[in-house]
């Protein structure tokens, strides 16, 4: 892997457009039962625009990002060593159905650690009026050869 | 008119008490759920002799699912998922899923820490597979302000 990717910005990705029943979908494979995940009136009533995206929801606009990152050839991460190390979600608003998301990849860490290299990816999620979102933080770990 | 599910009051908490458990079964129709909502298709989620190809003890969950689903008794507990502000896991054990008896995976969420100030509480996460933990530094953040 190349360390100079440090502080490396990679272009926003298209906008997604999150729908209502990409929503429940989501929140049925995560076991998600909360009504305000699925039912608009009940998310309306707790004071939100539309049903309401689990947590961990985010990953499916963040994953975009790091697709790109995987596919930077001139930051040499061989894909099939790499192993999800650590997640983290920071929330200044839960994503809601009909949210228009850009997602912006920035490598906030790189750092070699016996025969393995972890790199730390920090993607901002805003909507379409600019505000942010979540960032939504991954850490990647790359096996050496050894491991 | 906002009425909401009430989050639970701040003042009745104290740091290490228990505020959910739950047990999952996770099932490799689940697996394929989640790839399909979530777009990760990596076939060690959910063929054998790739998950064996690799040097894998077998099929596994996708880490992600893990930490959705781990995340849920809290969201129950605090009565809207809209108040989790912010969510870390780090990985560190893969959980197994039998193709014909799945896998157990149980959550315990705990106050960690309370902020008084701010209003909010982090809630920590024991997530268990096989008796042993799946993830490190599982924490939630919730406000109940």
């Amino acid at each position: 892997m190349n360390p100079e990717i440090q502080g490396r910005v990679y272009p926003p990705v298209e906008p997604y457009l999150v729908g209502r029943e990409k929503i429940r979908e989501f929140a049925r494979a995560v076991f998600a039962i909360d009504p305000i995940n699925h039912d608009p009136d009940a998310a309306r009533r707790a004071g939100h625009s539309d049903v309401v995206a689990p947590p961990t929801f985010p990953v499916v606009v963040q994953e975009r990002t790091l697709a790109q990152l995987l596919a930077d050839d001139d930051a040499g991460i061989d894909f099939s060593r790499v192993v999800h190390g650590e997640q983290r979600f920071s929330f200044t608003r839960p994503v809601v159905a009909g949210d228009e998301l850009t997602a912006q990849l920035t490598v906030t860490g790189v750092k070699t650690l016996g025969g393995n290299a972890m790199v730390t990816a920090a993607t901002e999620i805003t909507d379409a009026a600019g505000g942010h979102v979540v960032t939504a933080t991954s850490t990647l770990v790359v096996r050496g050869d050894d491991a | 008119m906002n009425d909401a599910v009430a989050a639970p009051a701040f003042d009745s908490l104290t740091v290490g008490d228990v505020v959910a458990e739950a047990a999952y079964h996770l099932t490799r129709d689940a697996l394929v759920r989640y790839a399909g909502a979530s777009g990760d298709f990596n076939p060690i989620h959910y063929r054998d002799d790739v998950a064996a190809s690799v040097g894998l003890p077998g099929v596994l969950a996708h880490g992600m699912l893990t930490m959705g689903i781990a995340v849920q008794p809290v969201v129950d507990w605090a009565g809207d998922g809209a108040r989790v502000t912010d969510y870390q896991v780090r990985f560190t054990r893969p959980v197994v899923v039998d193709a014909a008896s799945g896998a157990e995976v149980g959550v315990t969420a705990k106050v960690g820490q309370l902020d008084a100030e701010a209003r909010t509480v982090r809630i920590d996460l024991t997530v268990t597979f096989n008796e042993a933990t799946v993830l490190g530094k599982a924490q939630v953040r919730v406000a109940l302000a």
